[in-house]
């Protein structure tokens, strides 16, 4: 028999058992009281399941999710989302560092802004943050997306593969083999379709769009200042 | 003027600065403009397991009879916190290779090989695939920093996690596989463009240092219900303190790999000067968890360059509970073979020196993931070879801890050892053979 529809509060019962019981769940939507900043909440879930979070969360929040729609109504701590392969993770505030790390499909939306690093290494994840993202995002970003509405730190893009990134507000600098790319008709509907998914209203001719120039995909002794 | 020109003259001598193998670097980098890159470990000599000698058996000591009294050979690892720890029959382990530096065949093989013996295999940095799973019955899933088809499913069907920080061959190198082996089926499980040159980075995405490893354990912990054994890998560069946090950051077993350690491909400037031999590194790692009263309840795992039953007897009795290979089993499977030996000419080459694995034109189709040539290797019969060398290192590894009176190959210890050279003896901190002289103690 699985639980579903159940309220858990972290003060009375332990990570251990709240993550377990999400674990064993198949369907149904919970919600945490007081996560106290925990690590690991609500990481590893592998069915729809509905889970709000009311607080603060620290590191691993939701990672690797599959399947299911976990809303952070606080702040969360490095690595929310990382590794994350589908379903959606909503921060009602800031991300620390890593957002979405390595993630391979899903959804990420963060109202506030994120630090360092937001979609590092990403591979497939989409990633829109309502604020800033800080130094070195998207770097190494392989596939997906990151929209930024606000503005992006230094070096965005450093060592890029196939990842797209929009920004709206400033870009300090870009990182090495990352350049600024037409928005043409269909990139723009299509971070339309995005920004409604992630429930945003933005107008998507306001952004700008980067990507890989291609240049460190082989080893090219003219280069060699970039790598 | 005199003429001197039937006078003796001096040999041409050759330098032992700029020997030939240097000029010959140094040609090949005036000519390309960038660094040599192969694969395997550390060529130059270094103090190794063969400076140690066992003193077997003699009048305090007696042997056990060879075939008839019991050695055992069994091992459990991830004895700490997980709740379905690894039992493997031999403690010789298959060390982590990704799929794309070797081809499928290989992984099968290797897998095979393996599991006929009881004991398990390793994933590497390109993900797991369904054929290793397969034929792999004890399967170790690496967690490395580029997290190339990282996913929740299979780290829950793995037997066991194993987070890499770093390899012998490189300690604070990234990845690298080379545009010639990125095919349409490693380019697609590692997200790629077919072709690039795929550089993965150096350090984890999304944790720095002990502190977050911590955090980073126990949320791989919390993801697999804490049911697998968590591994912590480094290459040998400060073993004991790498060991000690990475005791400290949870890990249920250590794994030290010496500089010798083997890789896929990586600078020559690497893989020959940075980080320190498998012998020492083994005797710091141990002396980590013997002062956290921690030695046999977090396993140590030792690889790079373990070669024979011996070499496996010393570093158990070294104080490690298991080693890993990763060149000898690729030999074993068929690497660098004579009887391939027109085909090595071909590449400029010749068998037993082959190492530029990263351009993927493996004649024995075991570093490739050309289609053609992968099919060289049966996987079957390449498994069986891996089965029969696994077996005979058992055997070898029996011999030598009967000899010394043990009944369990884990009973060997450094008392069995003597060291053959001053190196050796102060690295191992076993005395020199023939004095009770152990550099630095007494
Ligand atoms: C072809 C090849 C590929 C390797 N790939 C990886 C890898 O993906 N991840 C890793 O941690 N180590 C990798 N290694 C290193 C091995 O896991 C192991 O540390 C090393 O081979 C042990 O030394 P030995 O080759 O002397 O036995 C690789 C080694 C080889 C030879």
């Amino acid at each position: 028999m699985t639980i579903s529809n159940t309220t858990f509060d972290l003060e009375a019962l332990s990570l251990r058992g709240i993550n377990s019981a999400l674990h064993a769940a198949e369907e149904g939507a919970f919600t945490v009281l007081n996560p106290g900043g925990a690590h690991a909440l609500a990481c590893g879930l592998n069915a729809p399941l509905e889970v709000t979070i009311k607080g603060h969360t620290g590191y691993y929040c939701a990672g690797m999710n599959k399947h299911a729609a976990v809303t952070i109504e606080g702040n969360v701590g490095t690595g929310c989302g990382e590794n994350i392969m589908s379903g959606t993770i909503r921060v009602k505030g800031d991300a620390s560092q890593s957002l979405g790390a390595t993630g391979h499909g899903g959804l990420i939306v963060v109202e506030g802004s994120a630090s360092a690093r937001a979609g590092i290494s990403m591979k497939g994840v989409d990633i829109v943050v309502k604020g800033d993202v800080g130094h070195m995002s998207a770097f190494m970003a392989q596939a997906g997306r990151l929209v930024v509405l606000g503005d992006a730190g230094a070096d965005l893009g450093d060592s890029i593969y196939e990842a797209e990134l929009f920004v709206r507000g400033k870009v300090a600098s870009l990182g090495a083999d990352c350049e600024e790319k037409p928005l043409g008709d269909a990139d723009k509907a299509a971070l339309g379709a995005l920004l409604e998914q992630a429930g945003i209203d933005a107008d998507p001719a306001a952004f700008k769009r980067y990507g890989s120039a291609r240049k460190l995909y082989n080893f090219n002794i003219d280069h060699m200042d970039s790598y | 003027m005199a003429d001197y020109s039937d006078s003796p003259r001096t040999v041409p001598r050759k330098s032992a600065t700029f020997d030939d193998y240097t000029l010959s670097e140094i040609r090949r980098a005036a000519a390309t403009g960038i660094y040599d890159i192969r694969g395997g470990g550390t060529k130059r000599h270094l103090p190794t397991f063969d400076d140690l000698v066992f003193l077997g058996a003699s009048m305090s000591r007696y042997p056990l009879e060879g075939y008839r009294e019991r050695c055992d050979t069994d091992v459990v690892l991830g004895t700490r916190f997980a709740k379905k720890p690894l039992h493997l029959k031999i403690p010789i382990t298959i060390a982590g290779m990704s799929f794309g530096s070797l081809s499928a065949n290989a992984k099968e093989a290797l897998g095979r090989g393996a599991s006929a013996m009881g004991t398990s295999t390793t994933t590497g940095d390109g993900g797991m695939t369904d054929e290793e799973r397969e034929h792999s019955s004890l399967l170790v899933y690496q967690y490395l920093p580029s997290r190339y088809g990282m996913n929740p499913d299979d780290l829950r069907r793995a037997d066991a996690i194993e987070v890499v920080v770093g390899q012998g061959a490189k300690p604070g190198g990234g990845g690298m596989l080379l545009g010639q082996k990125i095919s349409p089926r490693v380019a697609h499980m590692r997200t790629l463009p077919e072709g690039v040159d795929q550089r993965s980075a150096c350090r984890h995405p999304d944790w720095t240092g002990p502190d977050d490893l911590e955090i980073k354990i126990h949320e791989l912990r919390e993801i697999t219900d804490w049911e697998k054994p968590i591994y912590v890998k480094v290459g040998a560069a400060r073993p004991y303190y790498d060991t000690a946090l990475a005791v400290k950051s949870g890990a249920d077993v250590v794994v030290v790999d010496g500089m010798q350690g083997g890789t896929a491909a990586t600078q020559e400037v690497f893989i020959e000067h940075v980080g320190i031999p498998t012998l020492p590194a083994v005797r710091e790692a141990v002396r980590a968890l013997r002062e956290l009263d921690m030695h046999r309840t977090v396993q140590l795992v030792v690889s790079g360059g373990i070669r024979s039953g011996a070499d496996v007897a010393k570093a158990l009795a070294m104080g490690a509970d298991a080693v890993s290979i990763g060149t000898a089993a690729l030999v074993a499977l068929g690497d660098n073979d004579p009887a391939l030996e027109e085909e090595y000419q071909k590449l400029g080459t010749t068998a037993g020196c082959y190492d530029d694995w990263h351009e993927g034109l493996d004649p024995a189709g075991i570093t490739t993931t050309e289609p053609e040539l992968e099919k060289r290797l049966d996987p079957v019969k390449a498994g069986r070879r891996l089965r029969n060398y696994l077996s005979v290192m058992t055997m070898e590894l029996q011999t030598l801890a009967r000899a010394n009176g043990k009944s369990h190959v884990k009973n060997l210890e450094p008392e069995d050892l003597a060291a053959l050279t001053v190196e050796a003896a102060a690295m191992a901190q076993v005395p020199l053979a023939g004095t009770n002289w152990v550099p630095g103690q007494n």
